[in-house]
């Protein structure tokens, strides 16, 4: 049943060939048996996913429901679940029980999904290895040796391993994209503002976007359909349509416009991730499209801008994390100093003390105009860069990382080197336009990520563009040694 | 030498909406601690501000009464401090693009004079909690209701130059946000604060002293005294040669003297940024057009319009202006036929005595304006005398009806049938021969025994007018 789709699930569903009950135990079984070696999940809630289970079957016995119904699926633990540990990967959060629901959960809810438990990340999304949890390493379901990516690294690991039909994740600078690319699965971040970001929380407010993690793009349709939308309790989230992701899956691509930015293709592109890259845009010439050189000129200030950027943005969201209300609290503060410096001193990382240390530095008296409002500036061109790419093609194409996965603790010492793994991922994240990374052809049995970035809200034409891609190719369907 | 004073005033209004600015959790005063304090309000993990519409909409008010420049646009900041009271360990605030630009606010001084005050800016933020210090065995209470409570912060120019201009200001701006409905003005409660940066320097100099900033003042009163206080302080550090600090102090009513809170040493770096949690406020001319519509009638307007409608003195307009409601009261009166400069005298002798006396506001008023009206009616028909009509103004008061339900009841009806007051004359000139004997030679003050007898016979009730007549035709023959 775990190598099915969303789509083959839920036929199996109706058909009655088997019930969600069964479904959600058999996935329950196989993150009690592979999950030991993988460490994909936070939290697992096998009691209150039968029960969920329960009831998406009796929906289905009475002929109401949905496509997503009694789908077994992972949420990342930086999504806010009532009543369930969300430790947004941090010892700041090992105790904190959320009171309510994030919108994404809600509608996931609503679409009656089962929810399996609570997938492991970088702490507060901060990471491209998902070595930065507090709850140890994720590994690559390809290679134990290896990283899964991050931040959306249990997301991803998850669904690679097939311990869930589907995850949730969030992409604040490619964690979404990178992840999916090392775990050969297919991640769409949509565009900012499409899903409502309430009850996710927040590293990088104007960067953050939820998004779906499946073994499909037509999967990704469905999961995205349940998930965006305008929210009132999001300011940012867009008032636009919601249009059918799976209605155009199959249009054709004959006359599609291919835009392959001759920045991505560099130095630092490793060159066996090439020639799988230039093979996935030879199926896509066979399906018609014309691929086209262009440039985005400012594509090398993205990484700087987006250093500034995030940090600065996150040294002032992870101010609420002080040991007062709620989440750790350090044992007999002697004053309110030694709470505040003590509490956070002990319950953050490395990686989340040095972006704080960085976004403060970014926004203080005296320097604030030269980064943050520098990297505003730098923010726009690369903005405007894609905004006149998109008035010669339709879509952009390039790699998702610039290598396969590394190894473990290979690139913990070196911050920068660990940072330029998202190089060609962040710039999407800064003009706020939407991304997929789907499985092309493996490099030494590793997967390997394409790249596609869209014009604003043209999640639908990425959908249609990866799947036909999918029907012509089974890089999708692979299934990692040993756990088929 | 000769010094001159130099104060600014950044005033904290909490604005009347019903819910708080980022939140939709009630901001009603003196709820249970933490009852009123909804997730966002206590900044958890993944929650999101959402704009209250009418705080905007209460700013913009503010603003055109102001004859303030309004921007296209307005920009929400970060205000990054940590602090147990500040959930979010910032405050949302404005730094860059106000909703309020610069505008002006002109105040009567003593001498009949006016003056212009500069306002800088007008801001909007959401207020922080409170931390309570007693009754927690060496640790410290967070009370979080307050936080999220919408605050429109003033900020004036260093225009004034002496303290009596400083709370002429204070009280302007307190009048103007109250008519405009925009602020409860109740200062106890601390909807209404401000605070004083004071610097002295010699007359004559352009260059200003160093400043201090008063915090903790929680009514006009202490406001003066205050500044009266600080004002000193600086002068005697100065005239020793000493230096005055730039520093934050704290007032304490109960000393009467101003004590250092922080330095500017002290002071946070705030790092101010666009909160990317929300957008930047579009103001449309259209929007603009519709807080227009919205105004209420001003102070200086409605007061030019008593002037000029009801004929009433500068001096009785300004008084019956002072608040919104007097005003409209004062309206309601005349409406019901009164007449204007009647009206305008019982409401603020009589009325605003009775209601001193008993520590009641105009809104608790035992005596409506249609009681009031009524009781005007009857003295202007001569039904009573200006006399009793105190009498029955007590009666309505005391709850024992309208005017003519009181004067029925206990029998005031004025007397001035000629007839009985003639019969009545005449008993009293029998009975008094030696009186009249007297005022017949030329003793005319004895009128006013005459009268008196009158009086005391009908219990006030005759028309003095008529008694003063017949008398004097009858005892002059």
């Amino acid at each position: 049943m775990h190598k099915k789709t969303i789509v083959e699930l839920a036929a199996g569903l109706k058909a009655g060939e088997f019930s969600s009950v069964e479904l959600t135990g058999h996935f329950l079984e196989r993150i009690e048996r592979l999950d030991g070696n993988i460490n994909a999940f936070i939290t697992t809630t096998a009691e209150q996913a039968l029960a969920e289970a329960a009831v998406a079957d009796e929906k289905l016995k009475a002929g109401d429901a949905g496509p997503l119904t009694g789908i077994p699926i992972v949420q990342k633990d930086i999504f806010c679940t009532q009543g369930v540990k969300t430790s947004c990967g941090s010892r700041m959060l090992d105790n904190f029980i959320s009171p309510y629901d994030a919108t994404v959960v809600t509608k996931l809810k609503q679409a009656g999904v089962v929810s399996l438990g609570k997938a492991n990340m970088d702490e507060f999304a901060m990471g491209s290895s998902n070595e930065t949890s507090f709850y140890g390493n994720v590994h690559n379901p390809w290679d134990n040796e290896r990283v899964p990516g991050g931040s959306s690294g249990g997301s991803a690991a998850a669904v690679a391993a097939r311990m869930a039909a589907a995850a949730t994740g969030t992409d604040t600078g490619g964690s979404i994209r990178q992840p999916a690319a090392l775990c050969g699965i297919t991640g769409l971040k949509p565009t900012y503002g499409r899903i409502s970001r309430f009850g996710m929380i927040a590293f990088a407010s104007s960067l953050d976007q939820a998004g779906p993690m499946t073994a499909t793009a037509e999967d990704a349709a469905l999961m995205l359909q349940a998930m965006a939308g305008f929210d009132p309790r999001d300011s940012t989230s867009a008032d636009h349509p919601v249009p059918d992701y799976s209605a155009s899956l199959n249009d054709s691509l004959a006359g599609l416009k291919i835009g392959l930015p001759k920045e991505y293709f560099g130095e630092g592109l490793d060159g066996d991730v090439r020639t799988s890259i230039e093979a996935a845009l030879a199926v896509y010439k066979g399906l018609g499209a014309e691929v086209v050189e262009i440039s985005l000129p400012n594509s090398a200030m993205a990484v700087p801008t987006y250093y500034v950027v995030a940090p600065a943005e996150c040294s002032s969201n992870l101010s609420r994390f002080d040991g007062a209300r709620f989440g750790y609290r350090c044992d007999n503060p002697k004053d309110l100093e030694d709470l505040y410096k003590r509490s956070r001193g002990e319950a953050f990382g490395a990686e989340v003390k040095r972006r704080i240390m960085i976004g403060t530095y970014a926004l203080s008296a005296g320097y604030y105009d030269a980064y943050y409002l520098k990297a505003q500036k730098t923010r726009h061109l690369i903005s405007d860069d894609f905004k006149q790419a998109f008035e010669q093609v339709d879509v952009i194409m390039g790699p998702a990382t610039p290598a396969p996965a590394f190894k473990l603790g290979e690139k913990t010492d070196d911050p920068v080197t660990m940072y330029l793994n998202d190089i060609y991922t962040i710039a999407a994240n800064l003009a706020g336009l939407p991304g997929l990374s789907m499985p092309v052809q493996p490099v030494n049995g590793l997967p390997v990520g394409l790249q596609l970035i869209g014009n604003y809200f043209a999640e639908a034409k990425l959908l249609n563009v990866a799947h036909k891609f999918q029907q012509e190719t089974g890089w999708h369907r692979l299934i990692p040694e040993g756990l088929d | 030498m000769q010094w001159e004073t130099v104060i600014g005033l950044e005033i904290h209004t909490q604005l009347a909406s019903k819910s708080k600015i980022f939140s939709g959790a009630s901001i009603a005063y003196g709820a249970e601690p933490n009852s009123q304090a909804c997730i966002v309000d206590l900044g958890f993990p993944g929650v999101l501000p959402v704009l209250n519409e009418a705080a905007v909409d209460m700013a913009l008010m503010f603003g055109l009464a102001v004859d303030a420049e309004i921007g296209s646009r307005s920009v929400f900041a970060r205000k990054n401090y940590f602090y147990p009271d500040l959930p979010k360990g910032y405050q949302i605030s404005q730094f860059e693009l106000p909703i309020v630009g610069r505008g002006s606010l002109t105040i009567d001084l003593e001498d009949g004079q006016q003056k212009v005050i500069g306002i800088t800016r007008a801001h909007l933020e959401e207020d922080a909690g409170k931390s309570l210090h007693e009754d927690f065995h060496g640790m410290s209470g967070i009370d979080l209701n307050r936080a999220g409570t919408p605050l429109l912060e003033i900020v004036s120019e260093p225009d004034m130059r002496s303290i009596k201009e400083a709370v002429a200001y204070a009280r302007k701006i307190h009048q103007l946000v109250v008519y405009l409905g925009i602020c409860d003005g109740n200062m106890q409660e601390g909807s209404f604060r401000v605070d004083a940066n004071l610097s002295m320097r010699p007359k004559g100099q352009q260059e200003l002293g160093t400043r201090t900033e008063l915090k903790n003042i929680n009514s006009f009163r202490f406001l003066e005294r205050a500044m009266n206080f600080e004002r000193e302080r600086q002068i005697d550090l100065l005239e020793s040669g000493k230096t005055v600090v730039q520093e934050t102090r704290l007032y304490d009513a109960d000393r009467d003297e101003t004590r250092s809170m922080r330095s500017k040493e002290e002071a946070n770096d705030y790092r101010y940024f666009p909160d990317p949690d929300l957008l930047p406020v579009e103001i449309t001319e259209q929007r603009l057009a519709q807080a227009g519509e919205r105004m209420p009638e001003l102070p200086d307007q409605k007061k030019a319009r008593f002037v000029t409608d009801y004929q009433l003195s500068d001096t009785d307009a300004t008084l019956l202006t002072q608040s919104r409601q007097q005003a409209d009261y004062y309206e309601q009166v005349v409406a019901t036929g009164a007449d204007p400069k009647i009206a305008a005298n019982w409401v603020t002798v009589e009325l605003a005595g009775a209601l001193n006396k008993a520590g009641l506001e105009l809104t608790d008023s035992p005596v409506s304006a249609e009681h009031l009206g009524g009781l005007l009616k009857r003295i202007a028909d001569n039904t009573i005398s200006g006399k009793l009509a105190k009498q029955v103004f007590e009666a309505i008061w005391q709850g024992e009806g309208d005017a003519d339900t009181v004067i029925e009841a206990k029998g005031l009806k004025q007397i001035t049938d000629s007839g009985q007051i003639e019969s009545i004359i005449d008993e009293i000139i029998v009975a008094n021969p030696k009186q009249v004997a007297q005022f017949q030679a030329g003793k005319e003050k004895l009128l006013g025994f005459f009268v008196g007898q009158v009086m005391k016979q009908t219990q006030g009730k005759a028309n003095p007018g008529q008694v003063n007549q017949i008398l004097l035709k009858k005892l002059k023959g």
